[in-house]
């Protein structure tokens, strides 16, 4: 699971509503994978993060290097764009939980892939 | 005063293949490079044969780049329905237009192509000859020519009555192929790792294209499976390992994103607008089932639930239900102006167009069909959101009382195998008399 897709994954237990966003990411397992750079693509990227919930989840697996929020002219600014272009896309989390804030409620990574099924009971009317 | 330049006209030479997809597929596809579908005629039917008003080479090069039903794009200098009337249009054609491609200092060669009809070697000569009163002035060059020039020939679509003269013939210079040939190295024939219903590989390209998908995009499909409707510019994906290996065959790792569990029905994404299409095959129910979680209540007695199980068991997920989902997920976190492309199937006796499924915020583009079976069919449904989403509840309580109307969607999957009851019904009567 990327940091990218961490950012727009919201817990959806019943009554949790937006305060079910951010999951609390914890990881027991990270690989960091090399991905293409696209400049275009990440810069596209950067309006839509929630830069709270992605520092939140870089400061986890202690990242370093993680700007703190666009900058100025951030679509032709190689460094910032390749800093986040790692962030975002590469550093993937293997083996690990995703938490709901509100409800404590664990969501399994497992081999890379986040479950965000819930049991019968849980599932909002 | 200045007179407004007037389009180009280009003739489009289509495959003949995926009729009703076409229209939509270049529409959109010149609308995604900045021109628009303008000719002369309404719609072409089945024929091959496409005039159409494009501002700029430019737009007509980048169409040919992603159109996998048009096979190429000539720039047209004539035609009639007759060679007299080519001749006379050739000769309306402005000489300053043709003259760049004509000089002394460039080398060409002409092609006859015949539809429907062949011509022997001899004939082919003889209306190559006719074209002498053009102004090549350049050098003939059968291997390698800079210019290509086509005449193509009409004769209709009836293999059975081929008449002796053509309907229309053309005269053009050609610029571009399109993409055709993607469909045979995207084969599901030679995919590393296929499902139950992995989906033909010109359809996936046209899915793509009617969802008017652009560099850099993020593409999502919630019931991605092995990983077949969604491919071109792909970003997003429902798992992992097949799909990331299909991506690897074809060397398109790095569009992947990435992948998750969860419940269409019950999507876990925050509040927000972050795809730009979202394109999709989702289940019928008759190769896969439908499911989805809920709560205690709705689970009928006597059914089982599995505790140990990742995957919580389920109660069926009724079609309509499943289509009212994924019409406000998309009408959720579309952006403006993104595409949802996905399929509907259809029990064609009881169809009609009132059922396929609307929503405040998406405008209907495209419904064409492909044929199943006798009764059956899928549509590709295509949508444009062109409002906000104002408030999940809103909505709910509009798309309910419409969709009451018709609940035949649920049905499919009887309706589907009420055709092989009766077939083997019959079986069994006649083996018995």
């Amino acid at each position: 699971m990327k940091l990218l897709t961490h950012n727009l994954l919201s817990s959806h237990v019943r009554g949790v509503g937006p305060r079910g966003f951010p999951l609390r990411l914890q990881a027991t397992e990270v690989r960091i994978n090399p991905v293409e750079f696209n400049p275009d693509f990440v810069a596209r990227m950067i309006p839509k993060v929630e830069w709270a919930a992605l520092l939140e989840a870089a400061e986890t697996l202690h990242l370093v290097e993680v700007p703190k929020g666009p900058i100025e002219g951030y679509e032709h600014d190689e460094k910032f764009l390749r800093q986040m272009h790692h962030v975002l896309l590469e550093v993937d989390v293997l083996e690990g939980t995703l938490q709901c804030p509100e409800s404590g409620r664990l969501f399994p990574i497992s081999r890379g892939i986040p479950n965000m099924l819930l049991s019968d009971e849980e599932t909002e009317t | 005063m200045a007179l407004p330049c007037p389009l180009n006209r280009y003739l489009l030479l289509l495959a003949q293949e995926h009729l009703e997809f076409r229209l939509p597929e270049i529409k959109s596809l010149l609308s995604l490079f900045g021109g628009q579908f303008i000719s002369s005629q309404e719609t072409y039917g089945k024929s091959p044969f496409w005039i159409l008003s494009i501002p700029s080479e430019d737009i007509a090069r980048n169409l040919m780049k992603r159109t996998v039903c048009a096979k190429s794009i000539f720039e047209l200098w004539g035609h009639g329905k007759s060679p007299e009337e080519l001749y006379s249009s050739l000769k309306n054609y402005p000489v300053e237009k043709m003259v760049p491609f004509l000089h002394s200092d460039s080398t060409y060669k002409i092609k006859i192509h015949t539809f429907n009809k062949t011509l022997t070697q001899e004939e082919k000569v003889k209306r190559i000859d006719a074209l002498e009163f053009l102004p090549f002035e350049g050098k003939v060059n059968l291997k390698k020519p800079q210019h290509i020039f086509s005449v193509l020939e009409d004769y209709g679509l009836d293999p059975n009555c081929i008449p002796e003269n053509p309907h229309n013939i053309y005269f053009g210079r050609w610029i571009a192929d399109g993409q055709r040939e993607l469909i045979e190295s995207y084969s599901v024939k030679k995919r590393h790792f296929i499902g139950n219903t992995s989906m033909d590989a010109g359809l996936s390209f046209i899915m793509a294209n009617h969802g008017k998908v652009k560099e850099n995009d993020i593409v999502f499909d919630p019931f991605v499976g092995t990983g077949k409707a969604s491919r071109k510019n792909q970003k997003w994906r429902g798992p992992d390992e097949n799909i990331r290996a299909n991506l690897r065959q074809y060397g398109l790792e790095k569009y992947y994103l990435d992948v998750l569990v969860s419940d269409a029905s019950k999507p876990s994404w925050r509040k927000g607008t972050y795809f730009d299409a979202i394109i999709t095959d989702p289940p019928y129910g008759i190769r896969e089932s439908t499911r989805r979680t809920g709560s205690q209540k709705e689970i009928p007695k006597g059914m089982e639930k599995c505790p140990e199980s990742h995957v919580p068991v389920s109660l069926s997920y009724h079609l309509s239900d499943m289509f009212f989902d994924l019409l406000n997920f998309a009408a959720e976190t579309l952006v403006l102006g993104g595409r949802l492309v996905y399929w509907l199937p259809v029990y064609t006796p009881e169809y009609t167009e009132e059922m396929v499924p609307w929503h405040p915020c998406l405008k209907l583009i495209s419904n064409c069909e492909q044929k199943l079976s006798s009764h059956t069919s899928r549509r590709l449904i295509t949508m444009e959101k062109v409002k906000k989403f104002e408030d999940r509840d809103q909505y709910s309580h509009l798309l309910s009382d419409h969709f009451l109307p018709y609940q035949g969607h649920n049905s499919f999957r009887e309706k589907y195998f009420s055709g092989v009851t009766k077939r083997i019904a019959k079986e069994e009567k006649s083996s018995q008399e």
